[in-house]
């Protein structure tokens, strides 16, 4: 019985060829080859479709602001891609104070990329007294606390009005800038903005400049 | 009904592996309390697998429903109350049982040679139940829910150059959102549970081949043929261990023998969890934090943000670091350390009683160091604890250092041949 099958086979063409072994690697990893970068491709639409969809996307446009209505020292929080952006209006007293705690802090001259190029200044903003901050502490992602008229004394000693972390304690001062020592190490994200109008800002694009 | 058996063993053999890996398995007979946090831990996982089921006949995975759908299933549901506090006081005792029978293992030596896979594969199991327990904590969608999640992912953007991209994309979104619930749910009810249930699979068909250790760290399987006769065990073991071995009269089979212990003590936990559950759900807010009853708000951050209480030791690390990606890679070594275990423990010796007084007090203060940092990652923030989590995590790896450095050339106690009386 065993005879006749070792015939039978021995008269199929594959039987003839002579044993390869080198054939039989090339085509064991030809295969495998061709197998992985299949999957390869066959993995993309489960990677891609965690993605941001598009109704996401179109949730994050560029938001408009009007802040005709803003008291100086106030702070208003408005949602640009579902994130709080505070706008504030400084007062003078508060303008005058960034300059003389920038010993403290970790990157006084805004050199890290933490805002378009027009808010690399020591205001880190546009206007002189109006700040817009992305207000989420760069640690960790909480949002920080705005303490004015002396209640950031406390945390930072004699700075007047700054943000303070509750999560880890970070500190920022008024214009957004980490103080030293603390977990955060990047000064608050300024995000691309642009006024439309005397007392309307466009967060979200850069604009043409300062009207 | 024999007959009936017959016709299933002859077609599928239930009755093989079930003697080979429970009723006639040997363990051995000196097995202390310490040694029922494994079987604790296969039941709680069940209770956790069924209970969870029935909560997401009721739950609602949305951003606009999920929060509404729990107080739904707590005041409403019939019996939903129970059903979702088995869950909640069900994870917590998880990571109970789960701690216990890690220290087990570092005491007695566990992981030692040949049990190092088996390490291995309980820190993955470990792994796998941290993401499970970090997902199903969000899914409540409250404050903690919601401002937990945001800042572990944001973890990942720590790393560099792809980091903002890559919590992007874990979100699903430009901030935590209904997408990110969703696919957080997905991955807590299907995909981590089946991982799961995978690594404990490979962690019991990975115990059973090496065989169980013991408070004494004695072998009781020894080479085919160089136990006498008398000293071979009468028990009926499984010929899978008796064909390869020669097992020791250490040993008694696992059923009834073991099985009755750990369903003693199993009795003893359910009053701890019962107690829990019925008079103490949340614990003071350490099992279900407070700001987590009130619904998710991206705009106002919780004033005290903590993890649920498991995860603070780890929480601690990550924030006694001044720097946010030291801090992170600090805190994953303080895990990827105790992968190590296996190698940094350079003695042949394995158990803590026939170890050095160095080697004790270091497992001691190990213990009470990471639950002092447990103790620090979950109250609220305070200068003098700052100063003290940075000592606590130099302090958690000096145990693996010192360890590594001593258990070389350990003064270690002679271990007896054979399971003293």
């Amino acid at each position: 019985m065993s005879d006749v099958s070792i015939d039978a086979s021995e008269s199929t063409p594959q039987a003839d060829l002579p044993p390869s072994s080198n054939r039989r690697k090339f085509l064991t990893v030809a295969t495998s080859v061709v197998g992985a970068v299949g999957a390869g491709f066959a993995a993309v639409p489960f990677i891609a479709s965690w993605q941001p969809s598009e109704r996401a996307k179109a949730a994050g446009a560029d938001v408009e602001v009007d802040i005709s209505g803003l008291q100086i020292g106030q702070l208003i929080r408005v949602m640009w891609r579902s994130k709080p952006v505070w706008v504030v209006k400084r007062s003078q007293a508060v303008l005058d104070a960034l300059s003389t705690h920038e010993g403290q802090l970790a990157d006084p001259n805004s050199e890290s990329a933490q805002q378009p190029g027009y808010a690399a200044n020591i205001f880190r903003s546009r206007k002189e007294d109006i700040i817009v901050l992305v207000g989420i502490c760069t640690h960790l992602g909480c949002s920080p606390q705005h303490l004015a008229d002396g209640a950031m004394e406390q945390y930072a000693e004699g700075v007047k009005d700054g943000f303070f972390c509750p999560c880890h304690g970070s500190k920022f001062d008024m214009s957004g800038r980490v103080f030293s020592g603390v977990p955060a190490g990047l000064n608050l994200q300024v995000p691309p903005y642009a006024f439309i109008g005397e007392n309307t800002i466009l967060i979200g694009s850069d604009g043409e400049g300062v009207v | 009904m024999n007959a009936l058996l017959s016709w299933f063993e002859s077609r599928i053999p239930m009755m093989r592996v079930a003697n080979m890996h429970a009723i006639q398995y040997p363990a051995p007979k000196n097995m202390n309390f310490w040694y029922v946090f494994g079987f604790m831990a296969t039941i709680v996982l069940v209770n956790q697998i069924v209970t969870g089921i029935w909560l997401t006949m009721n739950y609602v995975p949305s951003a606009e429903g999920a929060f509404a759908s729990v107080e739904y299933i707590m005041r409403e549901v019939d019996y939903g109350w129970l059903l979702r506090y088995m869950h909640s006081t069900g994870a917590s005792a998880f990571f109970i049982v789960v701690y216990l029978h890690m220290f087990r293992g570092m005491i007695y030596g566990s992981y030692q040679k040949p049990r190092e896979l088996l390490w291995v594969f309980g820190m993955l199991i470990y792994l796998a139940l941290m993401a499970e327990a970090f997902m199903g904590y969000v899914l409540p969608w409250g404050q903690m829910s919601y401002w937990g999640a945001q800042v572990i992912v944001s973890l990942f953007s720590a790393i560099p150059v792809i980091g903002t991209d890559l919590v992007e994309w874990i979100q699903g979104d430009y901030v935590i959102s209904g997408a990110t619930l969703n696919r957080f749910f997905a991955l807590h009810v299907i995909a981590l549970p089946l991982v799961i249930v995978i690594l404990v699979f490979l962690h019991i068909i990975a115990l059973h081949e090496v065989g169980s250790n013991n408070p004494d760290g004695v072998n009781i399987k020894f080479k085919k043929g160089t136990l006498p006769e008398e000293e071979k065990t009468t028990f009926q073991i499984h010929e899978y261990y008796t064909e390869k071995y020669d097992i020791s009269n250490d040993v008694v089979p696992f059923f009834p023998h073991i099985v009755l212990k750990d369903l003693v003590a199993f009795a003893v936990f359910l009053f701890g969890f019962c107690y829990v559950l019925f008079f103490s759900p949340e614990m003071g807010g350490k099992f279900l934090e407070h700001p987590n009853f009130e619904i998710a708000n991206p705009l106002k951050t919780p004033e005290h943000i903590f993890p649920v209480w498991y995860f603070t030791p780890f929480y601690a690390i990550l924030k006694a670091v001044p720097d946010k990606l030291l801090g992170v890679i600090t805190m994953f070594a303080a895990i990827g350390f105790l992968f190590a275990i296996p190698w940094l423990d350079r003695s042949n010796v394995r158990s803590w009683r026939y170890r050095s007084g160095l080697h004790k007090a270091n497992l001691i203060v190990f213990a009470i160091v990471f639950i002092f940092l447990g103790y620090l990652g979950g109250t609220p923030q305070e200068n003098w604890k700052i100063i003290a989590s940075q000592i606590a995590t130099v302090m958690y790896f000096a145990f693996f250092i010192l360890l590594f450095a001593y258990s070389k050339g350990e003064r270690t106690k002679p271990v007896p041949e054979r399971i003293p009386a």
